[in-house]
């Protein structure tokens, strides 16, 4: 029996864990230069694919063809991200059932770029155990309705993983906490990653998990605080530079690369100002530096709305539950953006105690995910999770009226059986919708497939009875059984999923998974190396047209012969040398960009030097 | 085909040790979660599927009192067992003529603005109903449970006709409640109500 290995497939960050054999715990696999979390992020170069930190590095180098945030696409349609796209600077098309991104000169689906960032997390546990790892558990948030988790299975096999579970995010969590070692209680986990948001609650009792109640947003994180920042941010951008930006006629709104740097400024900006009551920016733009101090306060103030949103859910999560705040004796804290201080004060107040936060936010999912791998594998045996299905199931009846047939916060697995028969005499086809949703109207639902019960013997309307069976699996996927009660036959069922991938369509990708392969590591330094060069070259360009009048003869032949020295090395194949001309044309420019920046400084500040604002601003 | 009460190893009675329950629910599924039958054929991994499901079913049938009062009342009148079928039984025409006085004021509330006597009168009549509520669950879950569990097969369908009465003006209480609780806009929040009602 082969390992199977936890992943956490997530908006910002993937990771992959396992459990140690001999201390029982699990641990993170990290890669060969120790770092434990995998950038979601892959882009699309004309020398091959980039993963992780590599690829990160493109963001703001090659938007439109560097792909971050796809979960929020996973198993998704047109008409549910159209509204999202204008923020993302790559270029993404409407297709059947799904949409594409059209990247790199190429077209691939969500759950393709997803595999991307699995097969980098397979091969780093490959690397770590020395052999092959075929196997994974994979979370995915606890809204997550049918379409999507089925996106994620998907990306698995196009990576080459049989994904043997799908585990939500916010158990997964509280399994990695072992909070069954405390014995008895109620338990809320309260789940705000990149893209997404959880609430769930538990009751643990003799190693049981048992989820009472889930609830979420599938469109709401840390992703959405960084977009309110960065407009902000562009708006004070435009206010301040306005005669900057209007004499040479830029649109930073319609500029890519600016966007992107905004982007990544103002994620930045927001993480330090978890630990820190305020923080400056200094960001170089084409004709002028832009710099500001910006508070705590400030960015609160922005992202209140969003943090508030998230108590709704909870609050319907414990009404759901039937329970009061005052009966859950821990809340527990998961995803990178519980580190926000707003979002740790808003839960505490609506729970009313302190949340745990032991475990690294980042990382408890994937432990989370290690553990149930092991409990799969037979590994652990005390332990076991009882989860539930986050929306209800129904079909569409008479008038476009949902009949429930499983209720939200159901224990899965579990089934139930509706008889259907014909309304029209010699009827041989009966049509199904199945949606899942809380709204009485189908439209208003999520629609997941339409099934056709074929072969149905011609009889008088009314007479034939097939039994349906729908059968939600532990991963929360629907299956679906029809039989004819009558001959006892199966009934031959076809199936069309309003959302997601063709059989077919996975087996083509699966396939053309190889011709995508993954730059080797040779050439993933090369064009590394080279892509530093490149923003180096391209900084040292935009200096000499903006600040040409501060450089001397002497070192503006000293900068021109670095220059020159760098485009050299970057045509040849050898990337230590691009590496050292890259450094010495950064030695060569020091000067240069010391002087702009006390420019800057001075022109933002009146007549105070640079050293004294580092001083007393208190800058990072 | 055997009943929940049979998956549970229990006879068909109301009165349920809600602390046993839970005990053989977390003890059934140790023996039927999918989980633990990783690596077994397909078919017992398709039996173990069936069953834990079936465990599911039942235990969430049986857990909660008025839950198993309705599960208790299609089983004894033998139809299908829909997971998640609403039942909408009529509600009781005493109770429909008591509350004619409520359904004024609610049409006139609907019609109109809610001003601070309409509101107070409301909220005392909603607090009312909510007090009549939590008492005929109380019934159901307590003395109504016990005399049908008492009763003899002589006794058993005027025991069952109480059940399904009382089951008919929770119903109707409930609808009433919703309906105040929307005219007051006390479920601005909530904007799911498709399961309020069953």
């Amino acid at each position: 029996m082969s390992r199977i290995v936890g992943i956490d497939l997530g908006t910002t960050n993937s990771l992959v864990a396992y459990v140690d054999d001999r201390s029982g715990l699990p641990v993170v696999i990290p890669d060969a230069d120790g770092r434990r979390l995998l950038p979601s992020v892959v882009a699309f170069t004309p020398d091959g694919v980039l993963v992780g930190d590599a690829a990160r590095r493109q963001l703001a180098r090659r938007p439109t063809d560097t792909v971050y945030s796809v979960k929020r696409l996973m198993g998704r349609g047109w008409d549910d991200v159209k509204d999202d796209l204008r923020h993302l600077p790559f270029r993404v098309l409407p297709a059947e059932g799904t949409v594409k991104l059209a990247v790199g000169g190429r077209e691939v689906t969500p759950p393709e770029v997803s595999a991307i960032v699995l097969r980098a997390l397979k091969e780093r546990a490959e690397a770590h155990f020395g052999h092959p790892i075929d196997r994974a558990v994979v979370t995915v948030p606890a809204y997550f309705n049918d379409s999507q988790r089925q996106a994620t299975k998907d990306a698995g096999r196009i990576a080459g993983l049989d994904v043997v579970r799908i585990v939500n995010e916010p158990t997964a969590a509280s399994l990695a906490y072992g909070l069954h070692r405390l014995g008895q209680g109620t338990i809320a986990v309260y789940d705000l990653g990149g893209g997404t948001f959880d609430i769930s609650i538990l009751r643990v009792k003799d190693g049981i998990f048992e989820v009472l109640a889930t609830n979420g947003d599938t469109h709401l994180g840390g992703d959405d605080f960084d977009r309110v920042v960065q407009l902000w941010l562009l708006e004070d951008i435009q206010s301040r530079h306005h005669a900057a930006l209007d004499r040479d006629c830029v649109d930073l709104a319609r500029d890519n690369e600016a966007m992107q740097e905004l982007r990544l400024a103002a994620e930045a900006a927001k993480v330090r100002l978890s630990s820190e009551e305020r923080t400056t920016l200094t960001l170089p733009f084409e004709g002028f530096t832009y710099h500001r101090a910006i508070t705590r306060a400030e960015v609160e103030r922005l992202i209140e709305p969003l943090v508030t949103r998230t108590l709704g859910p909870c609050r319907q999560a414990l009404a759901d539950a039937g329970l009061t705040p005052a009966d859950i004796d821990q809340v527990v804290l998961v995803g990178g953006s519980t580190r926000v201080p707003l979002v740790r004060r808003r839960v505490q107040e609506l729970f009313g105690k302190m949340p745990h936060s032991q475990l690294d936010p980042d990382e408890v999912v994937a432990l989370g995910a290690a553990v149930q791998a092991q409990i799969l594998a037979g590994g652990i045996t005390d332990m076991l999770l009882l989860d539930v299905t986050p929306l209800s199931l129904g079909i569409e009846t008479l008038g476009g009226i949902v009949s429930v047939l499983i209720a939200r916060n159901t224990t899965i697995p579990t089934s139930a059986r509706e008889m259907f028969t014909t309304s029209v005499d010699g009827q041989t086809v009966v049509d199904l919708h199945v949606v899942q949703g809380e709204r009485e109207l189908a439209k208003d639902c999520r629609s997941l497939a339409r099934f056709e019960l074929r072969g149905i013997d011609p009889m008088p309307a009314g007479m034939p009875k097939i039994e349906v069976t729908f059968l939600i699996d532990a991963n929360g996927i629907l299956q679906v059984q029809a039989r004819e009660q009558r001959t006892g036959k199966a009934a031959s069922i076809e199936v069309k999923p309003t959302y997601g991938l063709t059989e077919a369509d996975v087996e083509r990708m699966v396939e053309e998974s190889f011709t995508y392969a993954e730059a080797d590591v040779e050439t993933r330094l090369l064009i590394e190396a080279r892509n530093e060069a490149d923003t180096v070259l391209t900084h040292v360009e935009r200096a000499l047209r903006q600040a040409g009048a501060l450089v001397g003869d002497d070192e503006r032949r000293r900068v021109d012969g670095a220059v020159a020295a760098l485009r050299q090395a970057r045509a040849g194949t050898d990337r230590d040398v691009i590496r050292e001309r890259t450094t010495d044309l950064n030695h060569a420019t020091e000067p240069l960009a010391e002087r702009m920046m006390d420019a800057a400084l001075k022109g933002a500040l009146g007549t105070r030097r640079a050293d004294e604002v580092m001083r007393s601003g208190g800058a990072s | 085909m055997s009943d929940y009460f049979d998956t549970f190893g229990l006879e068909r009675r109301l009165e349920i040790d809600a602390a046993a329950l839970q005990r053989r629910f977390y003890e059934l599924s140790r023996q039927w979660h999918p989980d633990f039958h990783q690596r077994a054929t397909p078919a017992e991994q398709a039996r173990a599927l069936e069953a834990s499901a079936r465990v599911n079913a039942a235990y969430r049938a049986l857990r909660d009192p008025v839950v198993r009062v309705e599960y208790l009342i299609r089983l004894e009148e033998g139809r299908e067992t829909k997971e998640g079928a609403t039942v909408k039984p009529k509600a009781p025409p005493a109770l429909l003529a008591e509350m004619f006085e409520i359904q004024e004021a609610l049409e006139e509330a609907r019609a109109g603005a809610v001003d601070d006597v309409t509101r107070t009168t409301l909220v005392t009549q909603r607090e009312g109903l909510r007090q009549r509520l939590a008492g005929t669950e109380a019934a159901l879950a307590g003395p109504l449970s016990v005399a049908w569990d008492r009763a003899t097969p002589d006794e058993r369908p005027a025991a069952l006709g109480a059940l399904k009465e009382a089951l008919a003006t929770r119903a109707y209480l409930r609808t009433v409640i919703d309906d105040l609780e929307a005219v007051l806009g006390e479920r601005a929040e909530e904007t799911h109500v498709a399961h309020r009602r069953h």
